[in-house]
C-alpha cells in the first residue's frame, strides 16, 4: 500500500501525467481511498490551472517606449557596433 | 527619423515564428520588431517574478532583446525562439538577483533539503472554478502575491515551469539545475502555493481539515 507521503512525492509527476501506468494505478487507487490526498491533488491541479490561465499584463507604455528606444539605438549601431 | 524607420508597427501578427526569425537574421527590423512585440510582456513578467524589482526587470527586458538581436546568428533553429530568449532573460535576471543579494544563503544554486518539510498543513476542498469568485484584477493580485512570497529557488522553477510553461528539461537548462532538482523544487513550490491560495479558494462553509 502506498502511504500519503509516497503519494505526495509523486504528485507533480502525477499531475503532469508523466508517471508510468503501474505507478498511475497505485496513485489512483490511493486517492479513491484517501480523501486528504484527493483534496491535495485536486487543489494542486487547480493551482497550476489558474496560473497557466493568466495572460501577462501588456507592457506599460513608458516601459514599452524605453524598450523600443533602446532597440532602435542598438539596431542603428549595427550588430558589429559596440556591444556590451 | 530613424525611430519610425527602425521599428515600425508591423502587419505581421499572423506570420509564423521561424519565418520572422529568418527575416530578422537577414536584417529585417520589422520582423524583429514583431518578435519583440510577441514576447515582451511575457519576458517582462518573467523578469519581474525572478528579480522582484521593477527597475531590474526593465533592464532585463531591454538586455534580453538587445542580446537576442546581437546574437541572432547563434540561435539554433532546433529550439523555439521563445525558449531561447527565456534563457537569455533568466541569465540576466539571475545576475541581477545575485548582485543584489550578497547573502549567500539565498543563492539559487544552494542545495535545498526538499525532503521532510513538504508538509501539507491545510486540507480543504476548493470550489470547481474558485478563480471565478474574483475579478481579473483581484485574481492577478492574489496570484502574484503568492508567487512573490516563495523563496527564489522555488519561485524561479515555478515561474518557468507553470507560468511560462517550459518543459522540465528546458527549465533545468535555463537555471543550470539537474532535472531531479527542478522536480523537487517544483513540487515544493506547487504545494506552498496551494496552501497559500486555499485561504481564498476554499469552498465556503468548509473548514480546513474537514476531511480528516
Ligand atoms: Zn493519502
Amino acid at each position: 500500500m502506498l502511504t500519503c507521503k509516497d503519494f505526495l512525492k509523486e504528485l507533480s509527476d502525477y499531475l503532469d501525467e508523466t508517471v508510468d501506468k503501474e505507478v498511475l494505478a497505485k496513485l489512483e487507487r490511493h486517492i479513491t481511498e484517501c480523501p486528504n490526498c484527493w483534496v491535495i491533488a485536486d487543489t494542486t491541479r487547480k493551482t497550476i490551472r489558474v496560473y497557466k490561465g493568466m495572460d501577462p499584463h501588456p507592457l506599460p507604455s513608458d516601459v514599452e517606449s524605453r524598450l523600443m528606444r533602446a532597440l532602435e539605438k542598438k539596431i542603428a549601431a549595427g550588430k558589429s557596433g559596440q556591444t556590451t | 527619423m530613424m525611430v519610425t524607420v527602425a521599428m515600425p508597427v508591423s502587419s505581421q501578427a499572423g506570420v509564423d515564428e521561424s519565418t520572422l526569425v529568418a527575416q530578422s537574421r537577414q536584417g529585417d527590423t520589422v520582423a524583429f520588431g514583431e518578435l519583440v512585440r510577441r514576447y515582451e510582456a511575457k519576458i517582462f513578467r518573467l523578469a519581474q517574478h525572478v528579480t522582484q524589482n521593477r527597475e531590474d526587470a526593465e533592464d532585463v527586458l531591454q538586455e534580453t532583446f538587445m542580446k537576442a538581436y546581437e546574437h541572432l546568428d547563434q540561435f539554433q533553429g532546433n529550439s523555439k525562439f521563445y525558449t531561447w530568449i527565456v534563457r537569455i532573460a533568466v541569465n540576466q535576471a539571475l545576475m541581477k538577483l545575485r548582485r543584489r543579494k550578497t547573502d549567500k544563503s539565498v543563492s539559487l544554486d544552494e542545495t535545498i533539503d526538499t525532503g521532510e518539510d513538504t508538509i501539507v498543513r491545510e486540507v480543504a476542498a476548493w470550489d470547481e472554478d474558485p478563480e471565478q469568485r474574483f475579478s481579473r484584477e483581484e485574481l492577478g493580485g492574489i496570484l502574484d502575491t503568492a508567487v512573490e512570497s516563495l523563496e527564489p529557488p522555488y519561485r524561479s522553477v515555478f515561474v518557468l515551469r507553470d507560468i511560462e510553461e517550459l518543459s522540465t528539461e528546458e527549465t533545468a537548462d535555463a537555471l543550470g539545475l539537474s532535472i531531479p532538482a527542478v522536480k523537487s523544487r517544483l513540487l515544493r513550490a506547487r504545494l506552498q502555493l496551494r496552501e497559500k491560495l486555499t485561504r481564498y479558494f476554499k469552498r465556503k462553509g468548509d473548514d480546513a481539515f474537514a476531511y480528516m
